[in-house]
């Protein structure tokens, strides 16, 4: 065709004309990391699960749970959800529930009797655990599905270690505890229940294990010495604890308990003493409610139950019922006595200063280094200084929570099975994280969160009921749904409605979206009205 | 805890789509099989909010019509950087005459259709320039006759193809290449320019609506509700103009929303010469966030203290929210 005077092109259509040679910066589709998964210490996926379970897939969003942590039933009920701290809706209005909906899910699976998913094939390889507690059942787990054959020894006559033994009912009902751990047992790991493991070599050769993960928990009370008429009427927090659940005789707690400690213990043991008739529970503990270590929210229950606190106070000496406490001040070097005494009322004395670590079976093993604060020193790897002893949970330096434990097993496992085959594993490198600044909220309507229902105050006063209810269906579905599905793309379709240039070319449902760049100017308009921050606009290379 | 309402959370109505949200419920922006009226390879600038309007109204239009559409074009960007010959980027019937006159063409164009008894339904389109100063003689005339032809303004508040000028659609205090910023009242004067919308109501029409192009559900509902009426029907919508308004490319939408959100560009319908909804603010920001964002507005921002013509211009937008019911639950 012969083309007029200065006309380069054919008539038609507008697409031969390239613009994308105009850019000098171009969007670039990535998946951000997202504060809850960043922080969670199981390691979970939690944006990924949630966005599985808005469409209401809740199996597959179970399964995604579980491809990191085996107890979400325990998990929604019992972690402090340093996800939900995280949150970056936390900014906006309110932080999702992710524990409700991690909950809701375990339930769902429990109800149903999902099982886990199936293990590799069997590697013929033998591990031992040592303590059926959240470290151990996790590491156990993930060993078992990567095809080893495990076997896990406790020293109590049931698994579960402090989910069991520590955490009282009324948080963590037992039958919960049981279906979890139960699912994991039928994956085809062996349980061997009270059977206590003194000499860790000969037990390993005995066996004939090529490794062995040991993570026996932190359970020996600290204790101090107090003048006291009556020592009976000093007891431990954590043996109380196990006394009360084992089921033995009741203790004599009398009509007023005082606690003395301010972490989570001390709050479990003063509402379990509520629970079992004492008129009055009170909580002495040495610094400001700013210092308490224990968690916010099982404070507040504490006192709605009507656990009382006596703040920068300490325990001087125990009377004929009752006890004599004396004031500190708090300084910048820590709280120091005033010589202020009071008396208060007291039948009871109960410890909860902390847990040691019964090193006994580790102190004789070869190669194994301990910290200065009794805690068992291991590698990255979470491997002690003995070739293919691995330790985990509150055994070893870090925060003694069971999201910790239970990350511990599932690092410990995947370490493990490296040292089995003869590699080392590496863990894939983190994407950068999903700020709030990168996110465009405006995009995200206002949704409260979901309140989880709870049981009447005087069914928390006196029975072991548990004290938070589930979501439901709906409820759920509407939780998950206020995920900002933070630097991770949710298709809402923003970057192909907002191109002015048609330049976002639509894959299809599950596949995203594509740059055309034969038309991409790069304005970046795309990148600024993603809700969830999941374009970056890239220089290009001139 | 179960009688909780779903308002409203991640598949909201905000975005473009979801993949949760029934198809019907995602905008017509969001599907592959949208018209694309306005394709790929135009030479509007990076981020122009024009392209994006035309091609969002355009694809509406086209859906509520069956794709029996034809369109007519005055002069100004939207026609020169579409169609420098010979090439085009409009994928539906499209005419471009004279500055002035796109809205008699329409007219002629709507007679013939029903001359031959074709359902083929007619929208003139053009920018403020095309709408509100040079065209307005013949828009007047086609309001007034009452023809069937939706007329859409993609108002970017000035003569952007030729250079940056003043038009009647031209806020007070920007800058422009007629307005420069120096002299005694820097910018554009108070007390000059004019609303389309209101005049058009004036006109008794049956249908006259004002969106912008940051809020894609409103503009496409009013689109789709336009096109369900017969007779002259008015759209004007707020583009945003990165070149002329001096804003980053990637602000266009950004700024239709501040614009709207300040009170600034009330979003309404009106039927019959009378207003029936308006949109409400969402979150109102004060006018400063709106102009603080824009270089025509720059002067405004470089004395030690502020101008005092932002309060003036914060008192139209109050005046705004007021006339237009823009916050319904703010008492006087």
């Amino acid at each position: 065709m012969k083309l007029p005077f200065a006309i380069t092109l054919d008539p038609g259509s507008s697409r031969h004309n390239h613009t994308g040679a105009w850019r000098t910066q171009r969007p670039v589709y990535v998946d951000r990391l997202p504060p809850c998964n960043a922080t969670c210490p199981a390691g979970e996926n939690i944006q990924h699960w949630l966005f599985l379970a808005e469409s209401g897939d809740y199996r597959a969003a179970w399964e995604a749970i579980l491809a990191d942590n085996p107890l979400p039933a325990v998990m929604g009920r019992a972690c402090y959800h340093t996800c939900e701290t995280a949150c970056n809706r936390a900014k906006v209005d309110e932080a999702v529930g992710i524990h409700a909906i991690e909950r809701f899910l375990g339930d769902l699976a429990i109800e149903h009797k999902w099982p886990a998913p199936p293990c590799a094939p069997a590697t013929g390889k033998k591990v031992l655990v040592i303590g059926a507690g959240p470290s151990g059942l996790a590491a156990a787990y993930h060993l078992a599905r990567l095809g080893h054959a495990v076997t896990i020894r406790d020293a109590m006559p049931r698994a579960g270690g402090m989910m069991r033994y520590g955490i009282p009912r009324y948080r963590l009902p037992r039958e919960i505890v049981d279906a979890e751990i139960q699912r994991i047992v039928d994956l085809g790991v062996t349980l061997e229940l009270g059977v206590r493991v003194d000499d860790l070599p000969g037990a390993i050769a005995a066996g004939g294990f090529d490794a062995c993960f040991a993570a026996v928990g932190a359970h020996l009370a600290k204790r101090i010495d107090l003048p006291a008429p009556d020592a009976t009427r000093i007891l431990d927090a954590i043996g109380l604890l196990r006394e009360i659940e084992q089921g033995g005789v009741a203790p004599l707690l009398g009509r007023r308990v005082v606690v003395y400690g301010g972490g989570n213990t001390a709050l479990d043991v003063a509402r379990t003493a509520r629970r079992m008739g004492a008129a009055d529970a009170v909580i002495v503990y040495r610094r400001t409610q700013a210092e308490m270590p224990a968690h916010e929210d099982e404070l507040r229950e504490a006192l709605e139950e009507g656990v009382q606190v006596r703040w920068l106070s300490t325990v001087a000496s125990l009377g004929d019922g009752d006890i004599t406490i004396e004031k500190m001040r708090m300084t910048l070097a820590g709280p120091v006595p005033t010589g202020e005494f009071e008396t208060i009322a007291g039948d009871t004395l109960v410890l909860a200063l902390g847990q040691a670590v019964d090193l006994a079976p580790l102190r004789a093993v070869p190669g194994v280094a301990f910290t200065r604060d009794g805690s068992v020193e291991v590698d990255g790897a979470l491997m002690t200084g003995h070739p293919g002893l691995f330790c985990g949970g509150d055994m070893v330096p870090a925060e003694r929570t069971i999201t910790v434990a239970v990350g511990h097993g599932k690092k410990a496992a995947r370490h493990i099975d490296a040292y089995l085959r003869g590699t080392t594993y590496a863990p894939a490198p983190k994407h950068a994280p999903a700020t709030l600044e990168r996110l465009n909220p405006w995009y995200y309507s206002d949704a409260e969160r979901t309140v989880q229902p709870q049981l009447e105050m005087a069914r928390r006063q006196g029975t072991f009921e548990e004290v938070h209810g589930g979501l439901d269906t709906s409820t759920a579905l509407f939780e998950a749904r206020r995920c900002l599905s933070c630097g991770n793309c949710f298709e809402c379709d923003n970057c192909f409605g907002v191109c002015p240039d048609n330049a976002v070319i639509k894959l299809g449902p599950g596949l995203g979206f594509r740059i055309d760049l034969d038309f991409c100017k790069g304005c970046g308009l795309c990148a600024k009205e993603c809700p969830c921050g999941a374009i970056d606009m890239i220089a290009e290379q001139t | 805890m179960s009688d909780q309402r779903i308002r409203f959370y991640q598949t909201g109505t905000f975005t473009v789509g979801n993949r949760l949200l029934d198809p019907s419920d995602r905008a017509v922006q969001a599907s592959t099989a949208r018209a694309n009226a306005l394709t790929s390879g135009h030479r509007a600038c990076q981020g122009c909010g024009e392209a994006l309007g035309a091609r969002y109204v355009l694809d509406a239009a086209m859906r509520a019509t069956g794709n029996q559409l034809i369109a007519v074009n005055a002069t100004g960007c939207l026609e020169v950087f579409t169609t420098p010959s010979p090439e085009t980027a409009w994928q539906l019937p499209w005419l471009h005459s004279l500055f002035g006159n796109a809205a008699a063409v329409a007219t002629g164009v709507a007679a013939a259709m029903r001359v031959k008894g074709k359902p083929v339904r007619v929208i003139a389109q053009g920018g403020d320039g095309g709408t509100t100063d040079i065209g307005f003689g013949c828009l007047s005339g086609m309001f007034e006759r009452n023809d069937d032809v939706l007329y859409v303004c993609y108002d970017n508040e000035g003569y952007m193809n030729t250079g940056v000028q003043r038009s009647s659609a031209t806020p007070p205090t920007a800058r422009t290449a007629t307005t420069p910023a120096m002299g005694p009242e820097r910018g554009n004067v108070f007390g000059t320019g004019k609303s389309l919308p209101l005049l058009a109501m004036a006109h008794n029409l049956p249908y006259v609506a004002t969106a912008t192009v940051a809020d894609l559900h409103d503009l496409e509902a009013k689109v789709t509700c336009a096109m369900g009426i017969h007779g002259a029907r008015y759209l004007h919508v707020l583009v945003p103009c990165p070149l002329g308004w001096g804003h980053p490319t990637d602000e266009t939408i950004r700024m239709a929303r501040l614009a709207a959100e300040c009170g600034l560009f009330p979003v309404f319908e009106a039927v019959d010469g009378e207003v029936v909804s308006s949109t409400p603010i969402r979150r109102r920001v004060p006018v400063e966030a709106y102009l603080r964002g824009q270089k025509r507005f720059a002067h405004l921002f470089d004395g030690p203290t502020p101008d005092p013509r932002i309060a003036r211009l914060q008192a139209l937008a109050d005046q705004n929210i007021r006339r237009f019911r823009l916050q319904p639950e703010v008492t006087p």
